[in-house]
C-alpha cells in the first residue's frame, strides 16, 4: 500500500473517531483544549531526572482513553513520527551523562540513563494527550473554540477551507499515483522526466477550481468568514472536569504522588 | 523536522508562540491592508497541495531512495512571503491539532522553523534576488529563466533547511533535554539537512519550473513575457543536479582537507603546503594573564547551560526506592483501568 492510501485512510479514520458519542466526546470543545495545553505543559515542566514523578501522569491519558472508546492502536501508530526524534536526542543522554545517581541491587543507574526514559515517557505522554483531543473533537468544533480564544478568523477558515481540501487532494493525488504506478510498473516513484508536471497539473488544475469555487461562495454571500452556530454551551460539567483536572496537574507536578505512594510501604 | 512536546520547556516553547504569533499577526495585517481575500481560497488549496504533495514519493536517479516536496519555498513562490507564510502555519495547525503530528506546545517553534525560515528568509534574500536577476542569460531566455527557478529553489530549500535545522538545535539545547554538546549536535545535523535540501530543491525547482511555462504569471516575482525556449525540463534538471554534486562534492573536499576558515587564517596549514599565515605558534598561542584566568572563570560560572547538572540529584537518589514502589503502583493502576475498559467493552458487545 502506498503512503498516499495510508495517509487518506488515517485521515478518515480520525473524522470517523471524532465523531462517536462518549463522554469526553460530550465535553466542551475549548475544556478539551485547555486541559490538553496544561496537561502538555505540566508534562515538560517536570525534572528530566524526576522519572518517578513523572509516571503519575500516565494516568490522565490512560483514563481518558478508557472513557472515549478510542483505539490506543491508531494512537501508537501515531508514535512513529515522534519518536525518532525523541529517541535520537534521548539516546545519546547515558553516553554523556555518566554520574552515577542510584544503585537498584547491582545495578547502577546513571543520570543519562535515566533524563533518556524521563524524555521518552514525556514524549509519549504528550502525544497521547494531543491523540485523545484530536480523536474527540470534530474540526468543526475545534475552530468554533479556537475561536473563542480570539485565533485570527482568517486562520481559522483557512483551517476549515484547508482541511476540507486535504480529502480532495490526497484522492486526486492516490489516483495520479495509481494510474502512474500502473503505467510505470517496478519504479520507485516519479521519474525526474516528471518531477515538474506531475503535481504542477494537479496544481493548476485546482488552483483554478478554488477560484471559481470562491467566486461562487462569494455570489452566496460568503464574506471571508464561517459563522458557527454555538451549539455547545459551557456546562456545570465541562467547568467540574477542567477545574478538577488543573488542580489534580498542579498537585501531581507539586507533591511527588509515586514516592509518597511508595513510602507508605517501604 | 517536526519538534515534539517532550524536547521542549515551557519557557522555550512560549518564546517561540511569541514569535511565530508575532510573524503570524503581521501576515494578516498585511493581507487584510492588501485586500487579498480572493487569495483565499487558492491559499486553502495550495497548502492542501503541499500536505498531499509530501506523501508523493519522487525517485532520485541514480539511487534507489525517493525524496519529497518542500512546502516553504513552493508555496512563498506561489502565494508570496504573507500568503505563504500564513498557508504554512494552517498546514502545521491542522497537522498537529486533527493529527497528533508535531506538538501543540511545539507547534510556535515548528511554525518558526519551517515556516518562517522558508517564507521570508526564502523569498526575499534568495527567491525574489535570484529570479528577478540577470543571470544565466538575461531576463528574456527561457532556458535562463528555469535555471534561474530551479537554482533558486535549490539554494533557497538548502539555506532554510539549514537554518531551520539549526534553530531546532538551539531549541533543543537551550531546553536542556539533551546532554549532547552544541557542537557535535550542530555537525550531526547540518550535514543530515544538506543531503534534504538539496534534493527537496530539485523537486520543488522542477514543479515551479513546470508552473512557470504553464502559468508564469502564477509565480511572484517571476516577469516572463516573450521568452524563447531553448532546453529542456528534463535536461534542465540533469545538469542542475550535476552542477549541485559538483559543487556540493568539492565544497566538502575542500572543507576537509583546509582546517576551520578562522584558524587557517591565523596558523596556516603546512601539510597542505601554506606557509602560517600570520605566523602563530598555535601551540603557545594565547594571553596569560590574571585577569584573563578570572575572566575565564566567569565566563565558566555565566557560561549557557554550564554542565546541565542537578544541584540537588543526591536527593532524588535517596528517594529512589520509594519512588520505584510508587511508579509500579502508578503502573499496576493504569492497567487494572485498561482491563477494566477492555471487560466493560466486551460486555457491551455482547448485549
Amino acid at each position: 500500500m502506498t503512503d498516499i492510501y495510508k495517509a487518506a485512510r488515517e485521515f478518515h479514520e480520525m473524522d470517523e473517531l471524532a465523531e462517536r458519542d462518549s463522554a469526553v466526546h460530550l465535553l466542551h470543545p475549548l475544556v478539551k483544549l485547555i486541559v490538553t495545553i496544561i496537561y502538555i505543559l505540566i508534562t515538560v515542566s517536570f525534572h528530566k531526572y524526576d522519572l518517578y514523578g513523572l509516571t503519575v501522569m500516565i494516568l490522565y491519558p490512560v483514563i481518558m482513553l478508557f472513557l472515549s472508546d478510542v483505539s490506543v492502536r491508531i494512537c501508537f501508530y501515531k508514535l512513529r513520527f515522534v519518536l525518532p526524534l525523541i529517541c535520537a536526542v534521548g539516546i545519546i543522554n547515558p553516553f554523556f551523562d555518566r554520574s552515577i545517581l542510584l544503585h537498584i541491587g547491582g545495578l547502577t543507574i546513571t543520570g543519562g540513563v535515566l533524563s533518556m526514559f524521563t524524555l521518552m515517557l514525556k514524549g509519549v505522554l504528550c502525544l497521547m494527550a494531543s491523540f485523545i483531543l484530536a480523536a474527540t473533537t470534530s474540526i468543526d468544533l475545534l475552530c468554533g473554540a479556537l475561536r473563542k480564544i480570539h485565533v485570527p478568523g482568517i486562520i481559522v477558515t483557512l483551517i476549515l477551507l484547508t482541511y476540507r481540501y486535504v480529502s480532495v487532494m490526497m484522492e486526486e493525488v492516490s489516483v495520479m499515483t495509481t494510474a502512474y504506478r500502473l503505467r510505470a510498473p517496478g519504479q520507485n516513484g516519479i521519474h525526474v522526466s516528471a518531477w515538474g508536471s506531475f503535481l504542477g497539473q494537479l496544481l493548476l488544475r485546482s488552483m483554478d477550481k478554488a477560484e471559481e469555487l470562491y467566486i461562487s461562495m462569494q455570489l452566496r454571500g460568503f464574506n471571508h468568514e464561517f459563522y458557527y452556530a454555538d451549539s455547545k454551551t459551557l456546562k456545570f460539567s465541562d467547568i467540574l472536569f477542567c477545574t478538577v483536572a488543573v488542580v489534580v496537574f498542579v498537585v501531581c507536578r507539586l507533591i511527588n504522588i509515586p514516592v509518597l505512594l511508595g513510602g507508605l510501604f517501604v | 523536522m517536526h519538534m515534539a512536546d517532550a524536547l521542549l520547556t515551557p519557557a522555550v516553547a512560549a518564546t517561540m508562540y511569541v514569535a511565530s504569533g508575532a510573524t503570524t499577526g503581521v501576515c494578516i495585517n498585511k493581507l487584510s491592508k492588501d485586500d487579498n481575500t480572493v487569495k483565499l481560497p487558492t491559499m486553502a488549496v495550495t497548502a492542501a497541495l503541499v500536505f498531499a504533495g509530501q506523501m508523493v514519493n519522487y525517485t532520485i536517479p541514480g539511487t534507489g531512495s525517493s525524496g519529497h516536496l518542500c512546502g516553504g519555498m513552493l508555496l512563498s513562490a506561489l502565494l508570496g512571503p504573507f500568503a505563504g507564510f500564513l498557508s504554512m502555519v494552517v498546514i502545521l495547525a491542522i497537522q498537529c491539532l486533527f493529527f497528533a503530528d508535531g506538538g501543540l506546545l511545539a507547534l510556535g517553534a515548528n511554525c518558526w522553523n519551517m515556516a518562517f525560515y522558508g517564507c521570508f528568509v526564502g523569498y526575499y534574500l534568495i527567491w525574489k534576488p535570484i529570479v528577478k536577476s540577470g543571470l544565466f542569460g538575461g531576463k528574456e531566455s527561457k532556458a535562463a529563466n528555469r535555471i534561474k527557478i530551479i537554482a533558486a529553489s535549490v539554494i533557497g530549500c538548502v539555506v532554510t533547511l539549514q537554518l531551520g535545522a539549526f534553530s531546532v538545535v538551539v531549541q533543543t539545547s537551550l531546553s536542556g533535554v539533551t546532554e549532547l554538546p552544541f557542537g557535535t549536535f550542530v555537525t550531526v545535523m547540518q550535514p543530515i539537512h544538506l543531503a534534504i535540501g538539496l534534493i527537496e530543491g530539485l523537486i520543488t525547482g522542477a514543479v515551479l519550473t513546470f508552473v512557470a511555462e504553464s502559468r508564469p504569471e502564477l509565480l511572484q516575482a517571476v516577469d516572463s513575457t516573450k521568452m524563447k525556449d531553448r532546453l529542456s525540463l528534463k535536461t534542465t534538471i540533469i545538469v542542475m543536479a550535476v552542477a549541485v554534486i559538483v559543487v556540493g562534492g568539492g565544497v566538502s573536499l575542500l572543507a576537509s582537507s583546509n582546517p576551520d576558515g578562522l584558524e587557517w587564517s591565523m596558523f596556516g596549514n603546512e601539510d597542505a603546503g601554506y606557509s602560517a599565515n600570520m605566523a602563530l605558534d598555535e601551540e603557545a598561542y594565547g594571553v596569560t594573564s590574571e585577569a584573563a584566568d578570572v575572566a575565564a572563570s566567569v565566563q565558566e560560572k555565566t557560561a549557557f547551560l554550564p554542565d546541565y547538572a542537578f544541584a540537588d540529584s543526591d536527593s532524588i537518589a535517596g528517594t529512589s526506592v520509594s519512588g520505584i514502589v510508587g511508579s509500579a503502583m502508578v503502573a499496576v493502576l493504569a492497567v487494572a483501568i485498561c482491563f477494566i475498559g477492555g471487560f466493560f467493552r466486551k460486555k457491551k458487545q455482547k448485549v
